[in-house]
């Protein structure tokens, strides 16, 4: 081939000017960029914000940041009752509703991967809970949950269980909301209700993926259902439940509505979780140093949460990878 | 050991649709390494699977050493499977895929250890048994799944591909091992291919499948050879074997019998067939080359030793001889072999077969 000899200037003249779009030092950031802007905004700042105002004396009426107390608001709030309630709470009731989530979850999901008429319908009605907007979701328990007008006790009192001379009497309703230990159910159940059609779907996931010549192997070799189930499929489900139950964390232990709409904390912070007190007093008290002190308790938990999952999806990949 | 035998053998799966299976009666020897080889989708997989358990007969009965095995679990069969995919568990050590079934059978701690170690040595793999099915090569995962097969002294080997899996290359040491493992054993096997190759090497017997039907059972050279129609004939060899209409026949020969006409001493009209081909090109293969022509517009194929030089150019026409006792005769309209064929190779020139040399070739002929 004889071509002329082509000058470094008109190559670079031509992949800096015409192409200079297609480059991935250029084309890269941009695409970056959104994420990066909708992250630091809406995440970054506010922690920052958060961290600013856990160590100043800032409050509602006075918005002034920079004057350093260094750990006093942690310290105060520490001494705190409620906030002690509350941080039990929020670990009782994250790890209560997990656990009952984690074996709901497989159960159904064990269901649902049979094969039955009608099963995309009810894979549908599990997954249902998920889609509805939190808010519209627990005002709905609030409802069913009712001191007065709850249908639970409606059902209750109509089979004869609820009432005068009968087993749960004899006042004529449960009070779900009103006493210490019911309102503590209640807003378990109501976790348990929200997280575990998202568990559920991951695990059924997981549970497709395990391919059906491992199951006939298993099958072959003579394992019964209680076998296959603790040496195969469970074994295989581990990772999958591990991202399952990493997700649920998260979604329970910062949970704000549940606690809010449902029960405001009561009765008299018995459901008060740290999401909730720190509402309570940041925005509703209007001590906004104390709020963010308290929010920024759920840091470390989260933080450990996060590099769990990192390392989670690092060790599946290497997996993949070998 | 044990004889395996199904009963008119049916699987309809449920939309409806042509039967997967379709009232196949097979009986193996004992000890027997027997091949189904058909296309995909032909159902052999399918007939597998029920034998194995893993998948309910519509109707018929399937019978393991007698003994009628229809409402059987899998393992209450006495069988063991190899899948195409190995199926090895991927969080499992291979000295525990290899004891699972073991374990599952209650067999004390210190006896799967040794029947491990003996499975282990007889397929060679010694050396990893502390590894994950993931650390091992397609080889070795092979090798694996045989050795968890064997562990259960099975009564029957059921294969399904075992060896697509692997390269071309290392196939066929493997196709070499799996036949000496066999008869090491000496285990009734049943083995799925659609690896004509594979079926030739390593069976006794194939029973060749095609839409849930048995076209064919017989050895290997039975098969070959004497193909009982024409899906067998065209299934087998590669290049499959010629079939050229003649009247309401389909005339058929392997591309291996077309014999270049110059280098054929007698030119002996009652024991060979003359043909011209057509518009020849030819194709070089090392070994040996492929001829490709026409005879009336058909296809035909013939392999010739490499050395053997053309007398034509591309695109010519070449005489072609091919003996008579390798012509195989069959009915157009049903593929179905003919089996007058001896009467008609004595009676050459009133018979269809010399209408085809005649047309094609009239000068041949009558020389």
């Amino acid at each position: 081939m004889s071509s002329p000899p082509v000058t470094e200037a008109s190559v670079s003249g031509v992949s800096e000017g015409r192409f200079w779009f297609e480059r991935e030092r250029v084309l890269g950031p941009l695409f970056l960029l959104p994420a990066v802007v909708y992250i630091v905004a809406l995440v970054g700042f506010p922690l920052v914000l958060a961290v600013l105002y856990a160590f100043s004396g800032v409050t509602v009426g006075n918005p002034r940041i920079d004057e350093f107390v260094g750990l006093d608001n942690f310290r105060s709030v520490w001494t705190d009752r409620v906030f002690q309630k509350a941080l039990q709470n929020t670990i009782v009731f994250t790890v209560i509703s997990q656990v009952i989530v984690l074996i709901l979850a497989n159960l159904l999901a064990n269901i649902l991967s049979a094969e039955f008429r009608g099963k995309r319908l009810v894979r549908f009605l599990v997954l249902l809970p998920w889609t509805t907007p939190v808010a519209l979701g627990v005002l709905g328990w609030f409802w069913l949950l009712d001191s007065v007008y709850s249908p639970i006790d409606w059902t209750l009192r109509f089979f004869g269980l609820l009432g005068p001379d009968t087993a749960l009497g004899p006042a004529r309703n449960m009070y779900y909301l009103g006493t210490t230990e019911l309102a503590q159910f209640s807003v378990i159940l109501v976790h348990i209700w929200r997280t575990l059609p998202l568990a559920t779907v991951i695990l059924l996931a997981g549970l497709t993926a395990i391919p059906q010549d491992i199951r006939d192997a298993a099958d072959i070799d003579g394992a019964g259902f209680w076998r296959q189930l603790i040496y195969i499929r469970l074994p295989l489900l581990l990772p999958i439940m591990a991202v399952a139950t990493l997700f649920a964390t998260v979604f329970a232990f910062t949970d704000l509505t549940i606690a809010l709409v449902l029960t405001r904390g009561g009765p008299v912070n018995d459901t008060q979780v740290l999401a909730s007190w720190a509402y309570f007093r940041g925005i509703q008290g209007g001590n906004l140093a104390h709020g963010a002190a308290i929010a920024l308790f759920l840091l470390p938990v989260l933080i450990a949460i996060a590099i769990a999952m990192l390392r989670l999806a690092r060790r599946s990949g290497a997996d993949e990878g070998s | 050991m044990a004889r395996v035998e199904t009963r008119q053998l049916t699987k309809q799966f449920g939309d409806g649709s042509a039967a997967a299976v379709n009232g196949i009666d097979l009986r193996t020897e004992d000890g027997e390494f027997l091949v189904l080889l058909g296309p995909s989708g032909c159902g052999k997989t399918t007939l597998l699977r029920m034998i194995g358990g893993l998948e309910q007969p519509t109707s018929g009965d399937i019978l393991i050493g007698d003994r009628l095995v229809n409402d059987l679990p899998p393992r209450a069969r006495k069988i063991a499977m190899v899948f195409q995919s190995y199926a090895l568990y991927p969080h499992m050590t291979v000295y525990n895929n290899i004891s699972f079934p073991l374990k599952a059978a209650k067999i004390p701690k210190d006896e799967q250890k040794k029947k491990v170690e003996w499975a282990a040595g007889i397929l060679g793999i010694e050396t990893f048994l502390d590894r994950k099915p993931r650390q091992l090569s397609g080889g070795q995962r092979q090798r694996v799944a045989l050795a968890r097969a064997l562990v259960r002294d099975p009564s029957v080997f059921l294969l399904d591909e075992p060896l697509s899996n692997l390269d071309a290359q290392r196939r066929a040491s493997a196709r070499d091992e799996l036949q000496v493992f066999q008869h090491q054993l000496g285990t009734t096997t049943i083995y799925v291919t659609h690896d004509q190759v594979e079926a030739m090497g390593l069976g006794d017997r194939i029973a060749v499948i095609n839409q849930g039907q048995i076209r064919q059972l017989g050895t290997p050279s039975d098969i070959y050879e004497d193909p009982a129609d024409t899906f067998v004939a065209t299934f087998l060899g590669s290049p499959p074997m010629n079939l050229i209409a003649d009247g309401d026949e389909l005339v058929g020969f392997r591309p291996e019998a077309i014999q270049l006409a110059d280098h054929q001493d007698a030119q002996d009209n009652t024991s060979s067939l003359h043909l011209n081909l057509d518009k020849v090109r030819e194709e070089y293969l090392g070994s040996e080359k492929l001829i490709y022509g026409e005879v009336e517009g058909t296809r035909v194929v013939a392999r010739v030793a490499a050395h053997l030089p053309l007398s034509v150019a591309e695109g010519g026409t070449l005489p072609v001889t091919i003996a008579r006792n390798s012509l195989r005769i069959f009915d157009l309209e049903s593929g179905i072999r003919k089996q007058i064929q001896a009467a008609r190779i004595s009676s050459a020139s009133s018979s269809g077969l010399g209408s085809v040399s005649g047309a094609s070739s009239a000068d041949e002929v009558t020389a």
